[in-house]
């Protein structure tokens, strides 16, 4: 399982790392925008996508509809987790494609139950 | 007072020529009377804009000669501005040191679990009696080993929480950074409101339109953001009501 984490903020990424690295997936990688992120996820067989909304460059709203948009990884599994929190954006969010929705601040738990939701819901 | 009193007495003798002209049916003679009135009246409206102008132009003359507003624009502002900046860099180190003694102590107790089940197993056999001499001498051996590297886990872990204890003190230095900020904010609105009084604006606040294409960040008590969840619970519930 290989998940590329995007975050603007690098303590943000090293903390939702330690969380994934604790509820055993261990093979993660970084990237600080979307800008950055979409070339990995063309070349790098990712499995999994973590993302921020609000970040310089590409944000993570645009991040998915570019992914969502790639016929090769149109079916990636992407949870957002951000501070953004306006119904009107969450809606956004769910119409963009997105599999999974975490405000933050958030906890362990619900970092976990959402990530376990998506898979099962990828899976069965 | 004189002034105005010779102003109500022109103003009479004029309305009563009016009168007359009128009555004698010298249409041409009352026109300019009227005229004549209607002068009177524009000389004091002249009069009341040109002193208007004069006050408006003083205030504002007062408002910008105030030290103050100078030396917000040039000192305060761009001093809050470095300031901020220097709180975003106190937390970013803050988090950096906790999350390196997190990521350095975890593998540690990991580790002393890990062991420590091991040596269990190996001491119930022990007690059930169905360890040979020479398993005991090497059960020994490596409780001997374990205590040792629990005791420089325990130095290490000491340290690490004592990292993580230090690296709080940005609360109180941030704090009181931000509380200057919040001081400078206040006296530009201070500034600001004097200012739109001035210029004689309403302080009506149109009601504020959320745009939905600007990104709020995260919620902030007491702070009007639009149409936010509150709660990961919300956002479930939207979601499940979505379809998802």
């Amino acid at each position: 399982m290989k998940i590329l984490i995007v975050d603007d903020f690098s303590t943000m990424r090293r903390i939702i790392k330690n969380l994934l690295r604790d509820l055993g997936f261990t093979n993660t990688q970084e990237a600080d925008d979307g800008t950055t992120a979409l070339p990995m996820l063309q070349t790098g067989n990712f499995d999994f996508l973590v993302s921020d909304w609000n970040m310089p460059g590409m944000t993570g709203i645009d991040l998915l509809r570019a992914v969502r948009a790639d016929a090769k990884l149109a079916g990636l599994p992407v949870l957002m987790v951000t501070a953004e929190s306006k119904r009107e954006q969450i809606i956004e969010a769910a119409q963009a494609g997105v599999n999974g929705y975490v405000v933050k601040p958030f906890t362990a738990g619900t970092l976990e139950e959402k990530i376990s939701k998506i898979f099962e819901r990828v899976e069965g | 007072m004189q002034e105005q009193t010779e102003t109500d007495q022109i103003r009479l003798e004029l309305a009563r020529a009016l009168v007359a002209h009128l009555e004698a049916g010298k249409n041409e003679d009352a026109d300019r009377v009227i005229g004549e009135l209607a002068e009177i009246k524009e000389n004091e409206l002249f009069t009341e804009v040109g002193r208007l102008t004069r006050e408006l132009h003083e205030a504002i003359n007062g408002f910008l000669l105030d030290s103050r507003v100078s030396e917000m624009t040039q000192v305060d502002i761009p001093d809050a501005k470095e300031r901020l900046n220097y709180v975003i860099s106190m937390t970013e180190q803050s988090a950096d040191r906790t999350l390196t003694a997190v990521e350095e102590s975890l593998p540690m107790v990991e580790a002393l679990d890990k062991q420590a089940g091991e040596l269990l197993a190996e001491w119930d056999k022990f007690r059930s009696r169905l360890l040979s001499k020479d398993d005991f001498r090497g059960l020994s051996d490596e409780l001997a080993a374990f205590l040792q590297q629990t005791q420089r886990h325990s130095n290490s872990l000491h340290e690490n929480l004592s990292n993580v204890l230090m690296a709080q003190d940005f609360q109180d230095l941030t704090g009181q950074i931000i509380r200057k900020v919040i001081d400078l904010v206040h006296d530009v609105e201070e500034k600001l409101v004097k200012l739109v009084r001035i210029t004689g604006g309403k302080l009506e606040v149109s009601n504020k339109i959320s745009d939905p294409a600007v990104l709020e960040g995260p919620v902030v008590p007491g702070i009007e953001q639009g149409d936010v969840v509150t709660s990961q619970d919300d956002v479930d519930d939207l979601l499940s009501s979505l379809g998802f």
